[in-house]
């Protein structure tokens, strides 16, 4: 059993990961994606399983694709990432599985949006469908807001941004919780606190301990499942009525806030995760 | 192992267990560069900045 991890910058998830690996006795292998070239057609690898660990999406998309072509087992599958790197493609999963999630609709011109958002009611929250850490992430408060943000993103000019993805503002309680786990598994949770109603840990949320109830483990698995199995961290709010309730899930997910409040060996965890059912 | 900052031209020196995709600082002209593997042979590049779909 080798595994080869798949990254382009040695952060501290993937020394921490490497750590885990020796500590488990898993055989490793480094996999610097830029400094390698690919043969399509090569079908051998030297190793069996495949830990994508890139900070690019696209990258994560690509290396997957091509090392499970090779027949690597790769954590996560091309699917997974592909699901979990697009927030349309998150929410139609989360939508079909009946996973509780905010209203949310796309539109693809200014006339549309503003016709979605008083259907779901302002505030509403613009979000770009492919992105991360909360970038360009928008809250509009009424229609002369959410007109200017559509304003400013058809001007960037990527069609990506001419998606307009809106979706109900949820009145969570200066927190959000970020959740790992798989389909079999929930492996631990924290909340991201923070005065700013975006609770990313890479905007400067502060990190606690949550103690799961087994509706949060229950949500973990059943949204694991939906997004196409893997090892996911996914982002959940509260809503004061509602409950629990799915944002979006990461299929390279980033952990080392979580493991320091926890105490929980996530590298392990995914390790752990990466060769289950390989011989 | 030495190599040269591809900023300012200065020598670096590597340290020999250093692995492709880490980040070191040239202490000439404070560039960020990265350890690259170029076939076999360890050289420095520029530390490109964060890209629109870097991250989770």
């Amino acid at each position: 059993m080798r595994v080869a991890l798949v990254y382009e910058r040695l952060r501290e998830e993937e020394s921490q990961i490497l750590r885990a690996m020796e500590r488990l006795g898993v055989e490793g292998a480094l996999l610097h994606l830029p400094s390698n070239h690919y043969r399509l057609e090569a079908r051998a690898s030297e190793a069996d399983v495949a830990l994508i660990r890139t900070m690019s999406h696209t990258n994560s998309v690509a290396s997957s694709e091509i090392l499970s072509n090779r027949g690597l087992k790769c954590v996560n599958s091309p699917e997974v990432i592909r699901v979990c790197g697009d927030k349309l493609l998150t929410s139609l999963k989360l939508i079909s599985s009946g996973i509780p999630t905010p209203k949310t609709a796309v539109a693809f011109s200014p006339e549309g949006v503003l016709r979605a958002a008083k259907e779901i009611g302002f505030p509403v929250v613009v979000k770009p469908v492919n992105g991360s850490w909360g970038r360009l992430v928008s809250l509009a408060r009424d229609e002369e807001e959410l007109r200017s943000i559509i304003e400013h993103r058809e001007a960037i000019g990527s069609p990506y941004y001419r998606i307009h993805y809106i979706q109900e503002y949820i009145e969570k309680p200066d927190r959000d919780i970020r959740a790992y786990g798989t389909d079999k598994e929930f492996i631990t949770a924290i909340y991201r606190i923070s005065n700013h109603w975006i609770t990313n840990t890479a905007r400067g949320a502060r990190v606690e301990p949550v103690r799961a109830t087994e509706d949060l483990r229950d949500l973990v698995l059943r949204t694991c499942e939906a997004l196409g199995g893997g090892f996911l961290g996914i982002d959940i709010v509260e809503d004061r009525e509602r409950g629990l309730m799915v944002l979006e899930a990461n299929a390279v997910t980033e952990f080392k806030n979580a493991a320091r409040a926890t105490g929980v060996d996530i590298a392990g965890e995914l390790v752990r995760y990466a060769v289950s059912g390989c011989s | 192992m030495e190599a040269r900052c591809p900023v300012c031209g200065s020598t670096l020196e590597v340290p020999d267990d250093a692995i492709p995709g880490e980040l070191i600082d040239c202490n000439s002209c404070g560039a960020l560069l990265e350890v690259f593997n170029d076939n076999g042979a360890i050289s420095l590049r520029e530390a490109g900045g964060v890209l629109e779909d870097w991250g989770e």
